[in-house]
């Protein structure tokens, strides 16, 4: 697991796209912030709303060499007969995606800095909404690995991971639109009141283990596509 | 140490692989030979566990690699026709990625790196990325991989395709050496190939293994030798008897049939020289032991020969 987490995570680096992603992230995120400072706030509420929306465009791309890349190359073969089981493998890929989401999101705690300095935010409501951006990244990244699994092509999957985000994002409205059982169980799925509260300085111990069984889910799911495919017999 | 046992894979409606038996003894290098497409890279990667198996099973060193197949998998050095290499990576970082994979301990590590990249003489560009190496060292580098951790099993699909012929000796010399402390399966579409390498030959045909035997045994067999399978009805002995009374026949061997009607299928092989059917025909008749069926068996196997022999020279 490690081993796989330590190449993924350095292959990244190596490669231009962990820092156009990166480099693109700060530089929107940093226009954001410039508009929060100018307008004399120490509230940086909207500052995480922006960088939750970022996501949905920055994890798709990140995520989508996951295993498209080692299907392509042949590598598969070398981890999958391995003395590995499929759990470390998968686990090994998604900390390596998570490794290049937590440096991502340790450059934005220069913004909360700079208000600390210069006025007086509310530190705990920070602490939370980071807490809360640090949970959903790790599903939004574990859907995304997901997508890559589905794929040999970096592209579909990168699109299919933006679809499964956006989903995710707008599942409340989904669940508006319909009625009855349907929105019922939509509205049970929706991760976004949970990390709603997040941002209000609330620590929800449900709302914490709901989101990480997600994570554990779209796990399970990459870890049954890759067992799905070793089964073939198309 | 690798038991395989009624193998069978299917894809839809075909079979890639159809009821497979063999056994590979330990320190032993088996060739697996084969055209394009006869299964011989499905079997392997069912072997290692790259891909499940329909039904039948794969053993090696005692562990089913259904089972248990991480001690299977840690027991295999394998590499696969295209060496899974990673291209953005030096051989260096490669090996010790590998190392890393195999769990292989640090301590020994350090030495091992050092013997491994001598033996397939790759130490000079150990710091070169991957992907700025030639076909014939990436071959190289992927063998090292396999060589990672010192497995007692090598699998080896195809390693000395796409190499120029001084390349193709080298690794043959090598594979040599290395099956003296390995168990070494080797893949080939090339006859001279696995006749020079390997101890026994595993020949494979549509899925199906044609035939089982030391090089040396089977080249015998199709120069001087036609065989054929002729089901007779008549008590063995006496139906025997008068077969080994015809000119020509080498060698006679009862394979199966059914005692209550005394009927029974036999294995000859007769001199190739000599037509020995008309022969065995008269002979039968004079004795009143009608033939059920006669099958000529030796042309099969000399058709795939013929067609692994042409693509040797095709292909230099």
């Amino acid at each position: 697991m490690l081993a796989i987490m330590k190449r993924d995570f350095r292959s990244y680096f190596n490669s231009p796209i962990a820092y156009v992603l990166i480099g693109l992230f700060v530089f929107i995120m940093s226009i954001m912030f410039m508009g929060t400072v100018q307008g004399g706030s120490a509230d940086f509420t909207n500052g995480f709303a922006s960088m939750n929306t970022l996501l949905l465009f920055i994890l798709p791309i990140l995520c989508m060499r996951a295993f498209t890349e080692d299907k392509k190359q042949g590598t598969e073969v070398l981890l999958l007969t391995s003395p590995n089981s499929l759990t470390s493998i998968v686990a090994g890929k998604f900390l390596a995606v998570y490794g290049v989401f937590l440096v991502m999101t340790a450059i934005t705690f220069v913004y909360p800095l700079v208000l600390f300095v210069f006025g007086k935010p509310e530190g705990l409501i920070i602490i939370s909404s980071y807490a809360g951006f640090l949970i959903y990244g790790a599903v939004a990244v574990a859907m995304c690995v997901f997508a890559s699994s589905l794929t040999e092509n970096q592209i579909v999957s990168a699109v299919i991971g933006f679809v499964m985000l956006f989903l995710l994002m707008v599942i409340d409205y989904l669940a508006s639109l319909t009625g009855g059982v349907v929105a019922k169980v939509l509205t049970w799925l929706s991760l976004n009141e949970r990390y709603q509260q997040f941002s209000q300085g609330i620590f929800d111990v449900t709302s914490i283990v709901f989101m990480l069984s997600f994570v554990a889910a779209f796990g399970y799911f990459t870890i049954r596509v890759l067992e799905r495919k070793r089964w073939s017999q198309g | 140490m690798i038991e395989i046992t009624n193998l069978t894979k299917t894809y839809g409606k075909n079979k890639a692989v159809d009821d497979i038996t063999f056994t590979v003894n330990k320190g032993e290098i088996l060739g697996f030979l084969g055209p394009n497409g006869a299964g011989k890279t499905t079997t392997m990667n069912i072997l290692t566990g790259f891909i499940s198996s329909t039904s039948g099973s794969v053993k090696v060193d005692g562990f089913d690699v259904l089972e248990k197949p991480e001690e299977v998998k840690k027991r295999i050095g394998y590499l696969p026709e295209h060496p899974p290499l990673y291209l953005d990576m030096t051989v260096k970082e490669y090996l010790d990625f590998c190392a890393d994979l195999k769990s292989v301990p640090k301590k020994d590590w350090k030495n091992q790196k050092i013997d491994i990249m001598e033996l397939v003489k790759i130490t000079h560009v150990s710091h070169r990325l991957i992907k700025n190496l030639s076909k014939g060292y990436r071959q190289r580098v992927g063998l090292a991989q396999a060589l990672v951790g010192t497995p007692d099993v090598l699998v080896l699909d195809e390693p000395t395709v796409g190499l120029d012929p001084k390349q193709i000796i080298e690794i043959r010399k090598l594979i040599r050496a290395l099956g003296k402390n390995h168990t070494i399966i080797l893949s080939s579409h090339i006859l001279p190939e696995v006749s020079a390498i390997c101890d026994r030959v595993v020949i494979i045909n549509k899925g199906k293994i044609a035939a089982i035997d030391t090089p040396d045994n089977l080249a015998r067999k199709l120069s001087d030798f036609s065989r054929f399978s002729i089901t007779i009805a008549g008590p063995e002995s006496r139906v025997k008897d008068a077969l080994q009374e015809v000119y020509g026949i080498k060698y006679l061997e009862t394979q199966g049939g059914n005692a209550s009607k005394d009927e029974f299928s036999y294995l000859v092989e007769a001199d190739k020289e000599l037509d020995v059917r008309k022969p065995v025909f008269h002979k039968l008749a004079e004795r009143g032991f009608p033939i059920l069926e006669l099958k000529s068996m030796g042309l099969s196997l000399e058709d795939i020969f013929l067609q692994l022999t042409t693509t040797e020279t095709k292909e230099d």
